[in-house]
């Protein structure tokens, strides 16, 4: 992966990368510890064409050289591409299992959630993080997600996930402390599914 | 990201990108300063400092080893029509690697390559002027050394 960049289509990055990247950070650490919930991103970057913002403020910031980085065939090789290797420095992979973060722009080609890397017994947390673009965060099938950092329950409605998503979440889920944690992304906002939340699609 | 992800390798560019790498601070700043119009410039990414490692091989051709680490400050801009450059530099002056970045950029504008050309010509002058003032004070007290062997007439 070393062909050059053509400098002139890449889009900037954070005007202030110290400051911008922690108050990112804080907001998907948020996210991620009171799953369901909804963080804003619209302050950080507006990133290339095909990602969303909150996308690229994930990416800006959690993004480096040591996290290998799976894109979906929407983003490889385009400007989104070339944007995520200049400004964040990061090595990609062709291999989901291989992935410390996977990002996909249409998430009805999401590959299967096992296909990524699960973690392994003394390295749970090197498992992939799956940044996924869906329509909205509202107005989708009603989902029920309990576990830790949900006092009771949070009900979420995310829009234009593929068929059988929540199974596959289930089955992740099932299978604590291994599995990939999840976060959706739409626009400039972020909802975290950690591998601990539990998700079930409410009946009747 | 290596800089030859960035650069790419045209020899014309990385010439100027030298120069601008191996200028005093001081009298890029200058140049930039005498320019009668400067462009004005964007950063895609601001001046940040880190370390690069610098690999050697002993004697040119031996195996690979780490030479040790260099500070460096990088920066990216982007002038109004679009031209973007790059500038690394040694040390931690931020300034020096914004102005060569923008430099850099202006090299590869049409309208603005002749003015930038007269800089890395006048840095390439006083670089040159350097090397032959160190010369000339390492050739002043240079000592040659003579071995009986050559003193001894040939028969």
């Amino acid at each position: 992966m070393s062909q050059t960049l053509d400098l002139a289509k890449i889009h900037p990055g954070f005007l202030d990368p110290v400051r911008e990247s922690q108050a990112v950070f804080r907001k998907v650490m948020d996210a991620v510890a009171r799953p369901g919930s909804v963080a804003d991103l619209a302050f950080a970057v507006d990133g290339p064409p095909g990602l969303d913002c909150a996308a690229a403020a994930v990416a800006l910031t959690l993004f480096d050289f040591e996290t290998p980085v799976w894109l979906d065939p929407a983003l490889a090789g385009g400007e989104a591409e070339g944007w995520i290797r200049f400004h964040a420095g990061c090595p990609l992979t062709p291999e989901t299992s291989r992935a410390a973060f996977a990002l996909v722009a249409r998430a009805q080609d999401c590959p299967p959630l096992s296909a990524f890397n699960q973690g392994d017994a003394k390295y749970p947390d090197r498992s992939t993080t799956v940044i996924v673009q869906v329509a909205g965060l509202e107005g989708g099938e009603p989902v029920v997600l309990t576990g830790p950092g949900i006092k009771t329950e949070t009900v979420i409605a995310p829009r234009g996930l593929p068929h059988g998503f929540w199974e596959q979440l289930e089955t992740n889920n099932a299978q604590f402390q291994y599995g990939v944690d999840v976060m959706l992304v739409a626009g400039p906002l972020l909802l975290a599914l950690p591998r601990s939340t539990r998700a079930q699609i409410r009946k009747g | 990201m290596s800089l030859e992800t960035v650069v790419g390798g045209a020899p014309e560019r990385r010439r100027w990108l030298s120069v601008l790498a191996k200028a005093m601070p001081r009298e890029l700043v200058e140049a930039w300063e005498a320019l009668k119009e400067r462009p004005t410039f964007t950063a895609l990414r601001n001046a940040e400092t880190g370390l690069v490692l610098v690999r050697g091989r002993m004697g040119g051709t031996g195996d690979a080893f780490n030479v040790g680490e260099m500070t460096v400050t990088r920066a990216a801009v982007r002038l109004p029509e679009g031209e973007t450059g790059v500038g690394y530099v040694g040390g931690r002056d931020k300034r020096h690697a914004e102005l060569a970045a923008a430099v850099d950029a202006m090299m590869q504008s049409p309208t603005l390559r002749e003015r930038a050309q007269e800089i890395v010509e006048q840095l390439a002058r006083q670089q040159q002027a350097r090397r032959e003032a160190a010369a000339r004070k390492a050739a002043a007290t240079r000592v040659d050394f003579f071995t009986m062997v050559r003193m001894r007439s040939p028969d």
